[in-house]
């Protein structure tokens, strides 16, 4: 698939209290961007349990988001720092399992910040869209083929 | 014919499939305890200790064996077809030890493939003497025509589950005796839990550690250690020493063997019911104690982690949520 015909499918974890509210206003101001993120409303982004973004890897995402409140806005105090050690963390790990670090993204995204949210959308988008599609089968089916 | 019917003793079998030899011998160390075993059942296949073959299982009525205790991942094309045959002459099937349900050690072979194994094995390793560059081949043809067969080698390794459908799982590296003496009398008395159970206590090691009192008040690691780099306080929770400890996402059961020998746990009972992903799991308990905020401090300390994968994977890679390396990625 050619980096022009293929259309990434990402999905993202966005906190209610910021990064939700961030993309509701750049939808609300009409700002246009790259359809391509499925986004997951999740309470905080302390909330995304690492299962979560290998499910949706597994699923077929190309690419995952997970956004929150920049770093001391925290609703709950520390539940994005959580989020930030996981990301560093799990990116490391993906990397060993072969999914590029570019892949799995942690953005901040405040509530007003909606111009960076469809800025980040844009890039991420176009960024999947270069390194082509994640393809994951998990090797689920060689031993039917036998 | 009737009566001989009635005193008619369950039948059993046992198989081992891509696996160490533990698991045998776990079954060898039920030690006096396996005259019990004996008096009580018949055992109709052990290809380890007793010699039965293939065409003997198969000669069999479907069903007419009361349980099969399997324990090895399925990583050859023979494994595979002797599991499918178990499991039609089998009324139950037991995946018994870490690496028949969890994927097990052998399951670290899902960070490669086929031909990068074969590469290493055959070419490459030091002590590899190997001139002609000779590889198995599947099929071999002799000069008088006759074909030599070898089973295919998967490029990935699966778990029991993956391939037949499974009854129980018997957990550990290898199950102690306490547990599979356990499980056969269930089977024997017919006291068995819901399909599907890990015959296994459902919480987590620490809940049965006994090293869970020295826990500070707030867990936190400032630095990763690796169980060689310091002298372990053998009174003290390992993570609070800055030792990875598989123990929070790992089921209990296993009499905390490593625990009591002063290693960490390495996780080979697998995760709990409530969980999918032992290694994600733990990824993020593991973050979450790691004592610091700012940016650059987490990485650097990320970076300390060595091979995260292959240690919150070491027992359980092909059960995990991706199961393997993107095949894509092996060079």
């Amino acid at each position: 698939m050619s980096s022009e015909t293929f259309d990434p499918k990402l999905v993202g974890f966005l906190c209610t209290w910021c990064s939700y509210t961030g993309a509701d206003l750049a939808g609300t101001a009409r700002m246009t961007y790259a359809p391509n993120m499925r986004i997951i409303r999740v309470m905080c982004s302390g909330r995304v349990d690492p299962q979560f973004v290998l499910k949706a890897f597994k699923e077929g995402a190309d690419g995952v988001l997970i956004s929150g409140c920049h770093p001391g806005d925290c609703h709950y105090q520390e539940g994005n720092y959580n989020a930030l050690r996981r990301h560093r963390l799990l990116t490391k790990m993906l990397e060993q399992l072969g999914i590029e670090k570019e892949r799995f993204r942690l953005e901040w995204v405040s509530a007003a910040e909606g111009a960076k949210f469809q800025k980040v959308c844009d890039e991420f988008t176009e960024e999947i869209r270069q390194l082509g599609p994640l393809n994951w089968n998990g090797g689920a089916n060689e031993h039917r083929e036998a | 014919m009737e009566a001989r019917m009635s005193t008619e003793k369950p039948k059993v079998a046992f198989y081992w499939c891509s696996s160490c030899g533990g698991c045998e011998e776990s079954i060898i160390d039920l030690a006096e305890d396996i005259l019990k075993v004996v008096e009580a059942v018949d055992i109709v296949f052990w290809p380890v200790a007793l010699d039965f073959k293939k065409k003997d299982v198969e000669a069999m009525k479907d069903g007419s064996i009361a349980v099969g205790f399997i324990n090895g991942a399925i990583r050859l094309s023979e494994q595979q077809e002797m599991v499918e045959l178990l499991r039609k002459k089998c009324q139950l099937i037991v995946a018994h030890g870490s690496c028949s349900h969890l994927g097990g050690i052998p399951g670290l072979g899902n960070f490669w493939n086929k031909e990068t194994i074969f590469n290493r094995a055959y070419h490459t390793t030091p002590s590899t003497d190997n001139p002609d560059g000779v590889v198995p081949q599947e099929v071999t043809v002799l000069e008088d025509g006759k074909e030599l067969t070898l089973p295919r080698f998967y490029d990935t390794v699966y778990t029991l589950d993956q391939v037949i459908d499974v009854d129980y799982y018997l957990p550990g590296c290898a199950p102690p005796r306490d547990l599979i003496m356990n499980a056969i009398l269930a089977i024997l008395e017919g006291k068995l839990p819901p399909k599907g159970s890990v015959l296994s206590p459902n919480k987590s090691l620490c809940d049965d550690c006994d090293r869970n009192d020295s826990k500070p008040e707030k867990m936190v690691m400032t630095e990763i250690k690796r169980p060689w780099e310091i002298l372990i306080d053998p009174e003290k929770c390992f993570l609070a020493q800055g030792i990875i400890c598989m123990g929070p996402a790992t089921r209990t059961g296993c009499g905390e063997r490593c625990i009591i020998g002063n290693m960490p746990c390495r996780g080979c009972f697998g995760p709990t019911d409530q969980v999918y992903d032992q290694g994600a799991k733990f990824l993020s308990s593991l973050a979450s104690i790691l004592d610091t905020d700012d940016e650059k401090e987490i990485e650097k300390l990320v970076d300390t982690i060595v091979d995260p994968a292959g240690t919150f994977y070491r027992f359980s890679l092909p059960s995990s949520i991706l199961r393997r390396r993107r095949m894509e990625a092996i060079k």
